[in-house]
């Protein structure tokens, strides 16, 4: 069938692929988050092992027209370390949870990246010029005798090899007593927020020691504790807006002008349930793992364990849109609780015209959905089609009976690898797709 | 991932209700099949929620979602409970009254319903107000876990572990049994052999679970779930209890650890704290001490196996 995300003749085909090809992936390999940022020149990904490595697309050369410009290694640095709580006695995991660019203002680019404790502003700088001709000191950075010098001179900026420099210039520590799962910037480009398990704070950019505390979930009983706080986003352009989501599968929406504890939301999302549809594990299905406003600030998207809604900000008794991901695990919930797959967050994205979603399945499965033609698309992130411009093949499962062929049956699936993290190119049709420790770069055909 | 040995009775597709509408025999069969079921996802559930003795903080939003799951089945099961016990009754009256079987349950029914109205209680149950299952401290749930208990609560903490319809009198002993595999399970006993002895345990409860369904049954869920959580420092006998458990850190090791000799700080052995607990204050409501010691013995058998394996 035809492609997804642009008109009728689109294809997905493979790009580049990052990443060992070893069966046995280390687990600090594993990448946990994925982001573009606002040119969608830089990608930057974050792992378990607390590291974040950013890929920096090639300008497109003169002598090959037709390939895109490709992506390589810009910048690769430690973010976060394995940290000991003495007094739980207990670790604090490095791995980066989230990473979030700031705007561009200068010629350095920031970004904020996030372990499940403390959030780290770094800022990524270019050095390509050296300063040569010092007085003081020699070239090699010997100190000179000051009765030596006969004669002054004005250093000179010399060319160097790039270098790129990563240095961490705040951090937010010491706010959150629970697992930090967002954060996000705001559109004043001064503040953003930070929400964990059972709170939400808001934090300034230039302020590491306070932040306001604007959610609080947390009940004077913990005994009491029936749901968590599993997302929050800011409002691409009210900087009053924000909404979070719950394990429950609500999502509440608040203004901030209304008061400095935004308890009491202005706005209430959730879907009544299908009584016919009822099972034990109907609340932790309904769960939300992600929620993202669309570019235009219009619709909310919010991804549950079984499918992606689609929201309308002005329409809060049901979604105007869903689409289903997986629906054949529907009767497979027992085993997949049984494994902890149940729990899997996974995360969703809108393209840069916001005329296309997508979220990961299982198997490396990742699914497209058209929101104005409502097709969809199941491909994959493997190796076998990661031939140059190799046109991506889409995939089938078979649900029962017979199975066709290139189909795939629901118990061939390998629930070990899934796509929890993709993400979408701003302007452009360019995904990044993370399968375990692999992260695959897919684009648009060039007709 | 984690429950190799577990017997899976769950079948997939089978956690939705049985079909309406069968004939009389099928009709019994499928609820008790369900019955089994869900306690079986009970148990998983409650598996689920007790393996946190790993270095990292567990999961928050996990063990809430378990949680609810746990609740929501308890619920059911003591609205189930009584009407069982109703309908039972009922059926033994027609029966003798009339000499024909029991008139199709209505009980299906009611769970139907009251799985559309979670957390609702019926009227005139016995369990007016049962105290809903609570997963003791969310937060630091480590130090509180091993923190001086209530003499009751030992008792009923371990016997939640145990079959919810079970008696009085079993629960207890059987408690003390899976308080002590507990206490095993967060000091480095295998899952396996946690796995394995929660099938045989199992076996048990599903011939218990045709049999108990007096009123005593729904007395002992309030019981077992009313005290799950553990407070902290009570003053009086247990003060002995307090101090024993004030030395355990927190961090509890995984077998692997334990093994490979790497423990995340200096510590008791589970032999040592198990030793020490026969010793020491045996408060009069726990099972004599001669219980502890069988335990003691099984944990020694335990972990022959493992290290001889």
């Amino acid at each position: 069938m035809a492609g997804v995300g642009g008109g009728n003749d689109f294809q997905w085909c493979f790009s580049q692929v990052k990443g060992a090809i070893d069966e046995d992936v280390a687990e600090a390999d594993i990448i946990s988050t994925v982001e573009f940022n606002y040119t969608g020149d830089l990608l930057a990904t974050g792992d378990k092992g607390g590291r974040v490595v950013i890929f920096q697309r090639e300008q497109e050369s003169k002598n090959r027209p037709l390939s895109r410009g490709e992506y390589n290694v810009y910048s690769t640095f430690q973010s976060h370390e394995p940290e000991f709580d003495y007094l739980k006695s207990l670790e604090i995991e490095e791995k980066i949870n989230k990473i979030r660019w700031l705007p561009q203002q200068n010629a350095a680019h920031f970004l904020l990246s996030t372990n499940d404790k403390t959030i780290k502003l770094w800022k990524i700088s270019e050095r390509d010029k050296r300063a040569e001709g010092y007085n003081l000191k020699d070239e090699d950075g010997r100190l000179r005798d000051p009765f030596r010098i006969t004669s002054l001179r004005v250093p000179v900026l010399m060319p160097m090899d790039l270098m790129v420099e990563a240095s961490p210039r705040r951090i937010f520590a010491n706010a959150h007593t629970y697992h930090i799962n967002s954060i996000s910037v705001n559109s004043d480009h001064e503040t953003y927020l930070s929400a964990d398990d059972l709170r939400i704070n808001l934090w300034h950019l230039e302020i590491t020691d306070r932040s306001f505390n604007i959610v609080d979930i947390k009940p004077a009983n913990m005994e009491e504790l029936t749901e968590v706080i599993t997302a929050a986003e800011c409002h691409p352009h009210q900087c009053n807006v924000f909404v979070y989501s719950s394990s429950k599968g609500t999502i509440r929406l608040c203004d901030m002008r209304a008061g400095a504890l935004c308890d009491r939301h202005s706005k209430f999302f959730e879907e009544p349930e299908d009584p016919s549809s009822r099972s034990f594990f109907s609340e932790i299905i309904s769960s939300i793992s992600d929620v993202k406003f669309s570019h235009s600030g219009r619709y909310m998207m919010t991804r549950d364990y079984l499918s992606v809604k689609v929201w309308d900000l002005n329409m809060e008794n049901r979604p105007v849109e869903t689409y289903q991901v997986h629906e054949y695990l529907r009767s497979k919930l027992c085993s997949l609780y049984e494994n902890d797959c149940i729990f899997d967050k996974f995360e969703c994205c809108w393209n840069g015209s916001d005329s296309a979603i997508m979220t990961g399945s299982y198997n490396n499965f990742f699914r497209m959905f058209d929101r104005n033609t409502r097709r969809d698309i199941t491909l994959e992130a493997s190796r076998e089609n990661s031939k140059p411009r190799a046109i991506l093949k889409p995939r089938k499962v078979c649900t029962g009976g017979k199975r066709k062929k290139d189909e795939i049956s629901v118990d061939s699936l390998d629930f070990n690898k899934k796509i929890l993290h993709t993400a979408w190119h701003p302007k452009e049709n360019v995904i990044a797709v993370a399968a375990t420790n692999n992260l695959y770069i897919f684009q648009d055909k060039i007709n | 991932m984690f429950s190799k040995g577990t017997k899976r009775k769950f079948s997939d597709g089978g956690e939705e209700l049985p079909e309406e509408g069968l004939p009389g025999s099928n009709e019994e069969l499928s609820s008790v099949s369900y019955s089994l079921q869900r306690q079986s996802l009970l148990d998983m559930s409650l598996i689920k929620l007790q393996l946190c003795h790993m270095l990292v903080e567990p999961n928050l939003c996990r063990s809430v979602l378990i949680a609810n799951t746990v609740r929501q089945i308890q619920e059911e099961m003591t609205h189930d409970g009584s009407w069982q016990a109703a309908t039972m009754m009922e059926a033994f009256a027609a029966a003798s009254a009339a000499g024909s079987g029991a008139a199709g349950p209505p009980e299906r029914l009611v769970a139907t319903e009251v799985l559309c109205r979670p957390g609702r209680e019926m009227n005139g149950s016995p369990t007016a107000e049962p105290k809903l299952f609570s997963v003791m401290g969310y937060e630091e749930c480590r130090e509180e876990e091993v923190v001086a208990v209530e003499e009751d609560s030992i008792c009923s903490e371990a016997a939640s572990n145990v079959c919810l319809s079970g008696s009085m009198g079993h629960c207890w002993e059987r408690g003390m049994l899976r308080g002590e595999r507990e206490l095993d399970s967060r000091l480095g006993a295998p899952d396996e052999d946690v796995d394995v002895e929660e099938e045989d345990e199992e076996e048990e409860d599903d011939n218990e679970l045709e049999g108990c369904r007096e009123e005593g049954e729904a007395k002992a869920m309030r019981q077992v779930f009313g005290t799950f959580e553990i407070k902290n420092s009570h003053p009086g006998p247990e003060s002995a209890l307090e101090e024993l458990f004030s030395d355990v850190d927190a961090s509890y090791y995984d077998l692997d650890t334990m093994l490979t000799g790497m423990q995340a700080a200096p510590k008791i052995g589970p032999y040592d704290l198990l030793d020490s607990l026969s010793q020491s204050h045996t408060p009069s409501s726990l099972s004599s001490a001669s219980n502890c010691r069988s335990d003691l013995n099984e944990l020694d058998h335990i972990m022959e196996i493992i290290v001889g394996s």
